[in-house]
């Protein structure tokens, strides 16, 4: 289906695949543009900064953002550096040197490289993929403000001395009351769930919009790999995050309330939270190797003049990468116990996980192999990356065998390799990514020679800190110590990787000087200036807010579909109905099936993050019994965002080509806020999978098992229990008949039928939570009232979505072909039906045994 | 495990050399790149390494021989080691631990408040304190002498100087208590 390059003029490529589209009637471009500008452009002045939602700006304030705490984490670790260039360094005294290694890791990993990646997804995604924008704009919005206010929150505290002082990897009971008496480790565990909410939102929106918003007719398989592995990506924060969310707000409960999950005295064990963090923490590895390994990708070949090799092998690589990354994260915990045939499991999966990295790695230098490597400067980053990244990937494999771990487990020798594979297998992809596709964002030209001066520092100055710390950590220096007045023999090679890390210094505030100067003075760019095929480079640079005035389909390259486009020949062309409209398309095959009306510039993220924000402080504060009040609030944001399910009036089916006519969303069952629904549910069921490992985990292997018997009333409790599951599946039946007899008085009686049975389980619920043993108790009962404020939080988002489905019904916000809400109420009744089930069925089997 | 490491990485980059010199070929051979080296090559040098791993790590591991035992307690911020005495009698020591030399011997690790790490890096393994929990390790001390041992697991600020030593002495011939004792280490 390709058309070739030399179509300047006279033949057009939309006629080549004429056969599955009529190209739209030709119109002038510049019209187009002001009218799709309108629609899709930021308010201007500060209130585009509050209001706006585009992907464009909220993917590229993400990066500037992470930039900047990127910064701050890289000065901290000057700080620490300078600490440890002489023996017994009195630079920073022992409290605040903990706090600064703390800070250094959690600022790196929760504040830099999770919103990099989501930053560059935001902004990257709907241009590769050829969309408008992302599935869920004020999502993308919300997820930036939660991120932003979390991130101050975690590095304000730095300025107020109540830092964060456990090590990032927050390990109790060092972490816990009587260790940690003061605030930080509370600033830790509710800051960074704070920032987690916009992981989790982006998790959803990256896979809801990989799936259903590509250019028409481009299948799954013929995406840019990008598509792949930002899936990839999205797939392991949708279950990788859970676990560490369900850890924080376990741990947080135990400082708060003295619920004891992790106190082996009364039945908890800190290796639950060891479990749950690293459940999350092997998998964050890969979810930020994988967007960086998606750029090279995509580079790669376009700096060869070739194509990539090996598609579906690389798209292999990606899943096996995904399956396995779960499957290691004990690896992390070789030395505290672990028989050693479960070590040696888990030791070959370790081992085993090289095996699709070397098949992308191999794949990377056969494309070099097949093309015309030319040496822009995203390719020597590139190369820093080959160089740094096989030896990072090699000390894994070494770290993977256990006698070796046991050895080096908690030296200087990890932190070099987990340097060498964040920096060489995030930051070097990342700087070719962001000067490769910085004319797409500045519309500019670079200064020649700063970027390579840049890369030269950031890559002699790498490997003078870290290569020598390798050694450092054979001979025996341990992390994370501040002082070593009696080893001689650490001393040089400390100094020799203090000095080094100054260069690295220089090198990357070489590197923000120049991104500074291309905006400033650059000469302003061509068109698809390295002469890529993907869909990215297919529009005027800088790239507009609406990217495409026509909508691309799959089949001719990027570049051919430059003009064609912007003259509106393409799908769904312009804003005629004064809308933000995006094309949504089948998983599978992306054949066309509906199109979606984007809410527009809006301040309603910013409330909402304001409300959660509001949370956050009363938790922080210890004001609790405030803390309905911020509920209240959230409730009433969130309430709002559901306006875009529902509409008033019937819409006729909206012409996309001459002969295709779709319908919009209000009139699909599974429009994209129902994918979004299942998307997070995925995650939601990932977070209670997690509580019953903890469940299942405490009775079977923290030492303080079996528990005292319960309190439970004999008769009330099992007779409650069935009530609360009842209702619930009640409810979820009403749900059912709600829908199906929508826009009638039957239907809106069921819908108040299951709002009123929700509320009912919701009361039925709080009588439960009165009849539970004290959870201070044990960690048995601790669980208890987590698995209870489980079904209470999941019972009231339901029975809330069923008060919604009725009031829609109510105000004619329903008709027959218009769902409204009622589909996603189902889903979250079943949901919170079948959890409920669980939960009674684990105490029940509890009381039993 | 170095050399081959060294070995792989120039491998890797006299490939990546090649390849940026090799004039364009427009083919690419998907199955020497993938299956070759990607897989087949990976997968050999894994599985080895895998099964020596897994090989050293059973011959070092605890298990009932009637091997010497000791003890090791670990507590914000320092340790307390027990052991057969000069007479056999189990001793506590603080911040000490005497062992025999070229003998194995299992020690038992346990902590009373947050996690620590047992490690003497000259005998190699690593055990963590775990409250709740005694963890076991076999390791062995060749020729006497004295070594440094620290506490690997961050644990607080006392962590750096959460250090001890390991007085290793010829087989039968119990080294002078008082001469080695540091003094109790407890605190920083």
């Amino acid at each position: 289906m390709t058309t070739g390059s030399q179509s300047k003029t006279g033949s057009d490529p939309l006629l080549a695949v004429a056969e599955s589209f009529t190209p739209n009637p030709q119109q002038r471009a510049l019209r187009l543009h002001k009218e799709l500008t309108k629609v899709w452009t930021d308010a201007p002045g500060w209130r585009g900064t509050l209001t706006s939602v585009n992907h464009t700006t909220i993917g590229l304030r993400f990066m500037a953002t992470a930039f900047v705490f990127f910064a701050i984490g890289g000065v901290l670790s000057m700080l620490i550096r300078a600490q440890l260039a002489t023996p017994r360094g009195d630079f920073l005294d022992t409290a605040l040197y903990n706090q600064i290694f703390t800070m250094h890791g959690s600022i790196m990993m929760f504040l830099f490289a999770i919103p990099m990646l989501e930053g560059l997804a935001l902004w990257l995604l709907p241009k590769i993929l050829g969309a408008r924008d992302m599935a869920f704009p004020r999502l993308s919005a919300l997820g930036y403000w939660c991120y932003l206010f979390g991130g101050l929150i975690i590095v304000l505290s730095l300025l107020g001395g109540v830092a964060p002082d456990g090590g990032w990897f927050m390990y109790t009971p060092l972490s816990d009351k009587t260790y940690t008496p003061g605030i930080n480790a509370d600033i830790w565990l509710i800051g960074v769930t704070f920032v987690e909410i916009s992981a989790v939102a982006a998790a959803v929106e990256i896979t809801v919009t990989i799936l259903f918003c590509r250019a028409a007719n481009m299948a799954l398989t013929q995406m840019p790999l990008m598509g792949w592995y930002m899936l990839g990506t999205a797939a392991m924060m949708l279950v990788g995050f859970p676990p560490l969310i369900l850890g924080s707000i376990l741990l947080e409960v135990e400082r708060a309330f003295d619920w004891p999950f992790f106190d082996v005295a009364r039945g908890g064990d800190p290796l639950l939270w060891q479990h749950l963090f690293w459940l999350f923490g092997h998998p964050e590895v890969y979810i930020i190797f994988l967007p960086a390994a998606g750029a090279l990708s995509t580079l790669i070949p376009v700096m060869c003049r070739t194509t990539i090799l090996g598609y579906g092998a690389i798209v292999a690589a990606v899943m096996g990468l995904v399956f396995l990354s779960f499957g290691l994260w004990v690896h992390h915990m070789f030395a505290v116990g672990i028989p050693h045939m479960a070590l040696a499991f888990f030791s070959a999966a370790s081992a085993l996980v090289a095996v699709p990295t070397a098949v992308q790695v191999f794949a990377w230098i056969g494309t070099i192999w097949k093309g015309r490597p030319q040496l822009h400067l995203p390719m020597l980053y590139a190369l820093g990356f080959f160089l740094t990244f096989v030896m990072g990937g090699l000390t894994g494999v070494m770290l993977a065998i256990v006698p070796f771990n046991w050895q080096a487990h908690d030296t200087a020798f990890v932190t070099a390799h987990l340097h060498y594979v964040l920096i060489g297998g995030f930051v070097f992809p990342m700087m070719a990514a962001v000067t490769y596709w910085m004319p797409l964002i500045s519309g500019r030209r670079r200064i020649k020679g700063l970027g390579e001066g840049a890369f030269w520092l950031v890559l002699i100055g790498f490997h003078g800190t870290f290569f020598i710390m390798h050694l450092t950590g054979l001979l025996g220096m341990p992390r994370r110590i501040d002082i070593y007045p009696d080893n001689p023999e650490w001393v040089l090679p400390n100094l020799i990787s203090s000095i080094f890390s100054m260069v690295m210094a220089t090198g990357f505030a070489l590197f923000a000087f120049d991104i500074a100067m291309q905006f400033l003075f650059g000469r302003q760019s061509r068109r698809n200036p390295w002469q890529a095929d993907t869909l990215d480079w297919a529009m005027v640079l800088p790239a507009p807010a609406y990217n495409f005035a026509s909508l691309p389909m799959q089949g001719p390259k990027g570049p051919d579909l430059i003009l064609p486009l912007a003259r509106g020949e393409g799908l769904l062309p312009g804003a005629p109905r004064g809308w933000r409209e995006l094309l949504v398309v089948d998983p599978g095959t992306g054949k066309p099936s509906h199109v979606a009306v984007l809410p527009g510039n809006t301040v309603l993220p910013l409330i909402t993050a304001g409300a959660i924000g509001t949370l956050v402080g009363l938790l922080l504060a210890g004001l609790y019994w405030l803390v309905p009040l911020a509920l209240g609030l959230i409730v009433l944001a969130v309430w709002r965002w559901g306006d875009i399910m529902g509409t008033t009036r019937d819409h006729a089916a909206v012409a996309v080509t001459p002969d295709l006519a779709l319908p919009l969303h209000w009139h699909t069952r599974g429009s994209l806020a129902y994918r979004g629904a299942v998307a997070t549910l995925v995650a939601d069921g990932t977070l209670f999978a997690s509580l019953l490992f903890g469940v299942a985990f405490l009775s079977v292997v923290a030492p303080g098992w079996p528990a005292p018997a319960s309190d439970l009333p004999m008769l009330l409790a099992p007779l409650t229990a069935s009530v609360i599951v009842l209702m619930l599946a009640f409810a979820a039946l009403a749900a059912r008949r709600a829908e199906d007899g929508r826009a009638s008085p039957h239907g809106q009686l069921w819908a108040l039928l299951g709002t009123a049975a929700g509320c009912v389980a919701l009361l039925a619920i709080a009588g439960a939570a009165l009849m539970l043993d004290d959870p201070r108790q044990h960690a048995r009962d601790a669980l208890r009232g987590i698995l209870l404020a489980y079904a209470a939080v999941h019972a009231g988002i339901a029975t809330l979505l069923g008060l919604r489905t009725w009031t829609d019904d109510r105000h004619g916000r329903v008709s027959l072909g218009r769902r409204g809400t009622a589909p996603v109420w189902r889903l979250w009744q079943d949901f919170a039906a079948v959890t409920a089930a669980i939960s009674a069925l684990v105490i029940t089997l509890q009381e039993i045994a | 495990m170095l050399i081959g490491s060294a070995i792989i990485t120039g491998l890797v980059l006299l490939l990546l050399t090649l390849a940026w010199r090799s004039g364009p070929n427009r083919t690419g051979n998907e199955r020497l790149w993938i299956w070759g080296l990607g897989v087949g090559f990976t997968m050999s040098v894994l599985v080895v390494l895998v099964a020596y791993g897994v090989w050293v790590g059973e011959r070092i591991l605890a298990r009932a021989d009637g091997a010497l035992r000791v003890a090791a307690h670990a507590q914000q911020w320092g340790w307390e080691f027990t052991q057969p005495g000069p007479d056999g009698t189990a001793i506590v020591t603080q911040g000490v631990l005497y062992v025999p030399a070229g003998r194995p011997f299992d020690i038992e690790i346990t902590s009373s408040d947050v996690i620590h790490s047992f490690w003497v890096p000259r005998l190699g393994g690593k055990m963590d304190a775990v409250p709740g929990r005694v963890n076991l390790a076999r390791l062995q001390a060749d020729v006497p002498e004295v070594l440094e041992g620290l506490c690997a697991e961050f644990c607080g600020v006392g962590h750096s100087a959460m250090r001890f030593s390991v007085v290793v002495y010829p087989e039968g011939d119990f080294p002078d208590l008082q001469a080695d004792v540091f003094g109790p280490e407890d605190s920083p």
